[in-house]
């Protein structure tokens, strides 16, 4: 408090009062904005007005340039070493035969599908720690991913499915797992806390039906799915992407729809709806688009653990803005799951392991860490 | 019934509630509550422990849809508002607020505009405008690039009024708006209530828990006992031994208040104290 409480407050004056010829000294200078972490500027133009915030800005451009590096980087590094210069003959069509092979059929679609992956499941990360308004709320540690995971082996085990129905599959499976997860967690509003916990334990069911499936499946289909289960992107082709890309382009304009009402739903309930949110409906369509990108990443890798746990926290500390930061948090799943494969392609040659191993070691230290720290938290 | 402090009567208010009955999922609160918020009223409404006050103030503000009866928001069903609407007609500070992780002073202070804000006109020169005065009148724009989770629990609820205010809203509903507060931001908080009511024209519904302060400053005091309103007024009209002691449970004098000539509540001096202790409300109210 730097005021005496002794002055009296100072006038208050709405739009309309400003005196004629009363030059207002707001409007000359910068915005009060560019006083919050992200220094934002106004753009205007008549009517109409955005807020752009440089920081973020400048982080995503960043994050951009490094995610096109790591596929340069894919295309040219491994086993194989194929020079810069090659590569770009071979992607203008002048490859020899291996090349096209190495870098068109091999490379290139299985670096892009890991890049989509992790930049859907990363935007699902954001949405849904959003919305639980707690780190731990993302989708491979509240059960989504399981569910998606169960909908989408039941597909391939049992219904010998294309991949289009087992990108359906996995769907239908986390639709269902998030409406069971809300109804157990749904009391008088959503409480992040109870999500986390009822979602905790209903994905360590699906783990046992998982298990099950594959249990009763014969054993070639068995061996396949226990590899798909642990999250793996060996063998993804340009089928993946075809499926990926137009799915994403969808999904990802509308979870940005979103972005603003996921702004103010960060507020507790009973302040976002005294400031005009429809909370439940900005949820629910929340929710449906967050389930949508975290399928079809399931549907095309297997649930691949903590990328979308840890990426919007990532993201959320390059930018240091509040919100659900869904651009930066998709990059920086892409550029960690694009990197993370590579290292499982490249580092365990000649018997790569599956990518699903490596981000599970390193993302469950890193949730050892979360989770001590939300607990001191708690205690404190 | 209800007249202002002047005298003016006020036949028409913006804000009534109606044979509201409020309720949560079994625990019934409020039973066909007729409740009338005179404009322009500084209305303060007080009550014991669990009373009810803060659900008729959610009531109002429609985060909890009454069980049966209605809510009135300028002649209409509060109900048949768009969100958004309603939240630039009447804002709501709740009590106990969690701000998000690291959000800065000016951010959560702008959000208080998103009701006047669409996906093309995120910051227009009016939401500027009412951001710097809302900062200015709660002192919090020395604070704005400050982590609101860095700061003290008095600039903290300073700067959650600051984002209440920033939504320019006529009719201003504060759940208990002084909690957390050293007596002399109590005092700047009311302060700046009286002068929003009584220069910019605000209609203002607060919780306190004060029972002097409440005198001070109300221009309409309503008493809520179990959910039920037992008697509203002007503060001098309300407030007596009898009441108190209906309402609280508190032995008490009511003696003029020498600053302001409003009801002061002077409880009865018990050396030793009493079986059973006393209440939070006894305490609060033995400290003057």
């Amino acid at each position: 408090m730097t005021t005496p409480r002794s002055s009296s407050p100072p006038p208050l004056r709405s739009s309309g009062e400003r005196l004629r010829g009363d030059p207002d000294p707001w409007l000359g200078g910068a915005s009060v904005l560019a006083a919050g972490p992200g220094s934002a500027r106004v753009l205007r133009r008549g009517e109409r007005s955005v807020v752009v915030e440089r920081r973020p800005l400048v982080v995503c451009l960043l994050l951009a340039a490094v995610a096109a590096g790591v596929v340069v980087g894919s295309l040219v590094l491994g086993e194989i070493q194929v020079g810069l210069p090659r590569v770009w003959a071979t992607l203008t069509g002048h490859g020899t035969a291996i090349e096209d092979l190495l870098v068109l059929d091999l490379r290139l679609p299985r670096v892009l599908t890991a890049l989509l992956v992790g930049a859907a499941l990363g935007m699902a990360g954001a949405i849904f720690q959003n919305i639980s308004r707690n780190p731990l709320g993302s989708p491979d540690v509240i059960g989504f991913d399981y569910g998606s995971a169960t909908g989408a082996l039941v597909v391939m085990l049992f219904l010998d499915g294309s991949g289009l129905q087992t990108a359906a599959g996995a769907v239908v499976g986390g639709m269902a797992t998030a409406a069971l997860v809300y109804v157990l967690a749904l009391r008088n509003g959503l409480d992040g806390l109870r999500l986390v916990l009822v979602g905790i334990g209903v994905g360590f069911a699906l783990i046992s039906v998982n298990q099950y499936l594959i249990v009763r499946s014969n054993l070639y289909d068995a061996q396949s799915a226990a590899v798909w289960l642990v999250g793996n992107l060996a063998g993804r082709g340009w089928d993946h992407v075809r499926l990926l890309a137009p799915a994403l382009l969808v999904l990802v304009p509308l979870a940005l729809l979103l972005a603003r009402p996921l702004r103010m739903a960060e507020l507790s309930d009973q302040t976002a709806v005294a400031l005009g949110l429809r909370t439940e409906r900005v949820r629910l369509a929340a929710v449906v688009v967050g389930v949508l990108l975290a399928s079809v990443a399931v549907a095309t890798a297997g649930p691949i653990a903590f990328i979308a746990l840890t990426a919007p926290q990532i993201a959320r500390r390059l930018t240091r803005v509040t919100g659900p930061n869904l651009v930066a948090s998709g990059l920086t799943g892409a550029i960690l799951l694009g990197i993370s494969d590579w290292c499982a392609r490249e580092l365990f040659a000649p018997r790569p392991v599956p990518v699903g191993v490596l981000t599970g070691v390193v993302g469950g230290l890193y949730l050892a860490w979360l989770l001590t720290r939300e607990w001191r938290k708690g205690v404190a | 019934m209800t007249t202002h402090s002047d005298g003016r009567p006020s036949p028409t208010g913006r804000l009534h509630a109606d044979k509201v009955t409020l309720a949560y999922d079994r625990r019934t609160i409020s039973t066909d509550l007729d409740l009338r918020i005179p404009d322009g009223s500084f209305t303060v409404v007080v009550g014991a422990n669990g009373c009810g006050k803060s659900t008729l103030l959610r009531g109002l503000a429609r985060l909890l849809n009454p069980r049966s009866g209605a809510v009135h928001l300028d002649g209409r069903a509060i109900t048949s508002y768009s969100a958004k609407e309603v939240a630039r007609r009447l804002g709501l500070l709740p009590q106990g607020q969690v701000a998000p992780d690291g959000i800065t002073v000016v951010d959560l202070v702008s959000r208080g505009r998103y009701p006047h804000q669409r996906m093309l006109r995120q910051w227009s020169e009016a939401d500027e405008r009412a951001v710097r005065n809302a900062m200015e009148a709660t002192s919090t724009t020395e604070l704005a690039g400050r982590p609101v989770d860095e700061l003290s629990g008095g600039q903290r609820q300073r700067v959650w009024l600051a984002m209440a205010l920033a939504q320019e809203t006529r009719i201003l509903l504060l759940d208990e708006p002084t909690t957390y507060l050293d007596i002399a931001h109590q005092v700047d908080v009311l302060d700046l209530c009286a002068h929003l009511r009584a220069d910019r024209g605000y209609t203002l519904v607060a919780v306190l828990h004060d029972l002097n302060q409440a005198c001070r400053y109300a221009t309409h005091l309503v008493a809520l006992k179990d959910g039920a309103v037992v008697a509203e007024g002007e503060p001098t009209e309300v407030i007596t031994a009898d009441l108190v002691r209906d309402v609280f449970g508190l032995d008490c004098r009511v003696i003029a208040d020498p600053e302001s000539g409003t009801p002061l509540v002077i409880p009865r001096h018990r050396p030793g104290g009493r079986p059973g202790g006393t209440t939070k409300e006894e305490l609060i109210d033995a400290t003057y």
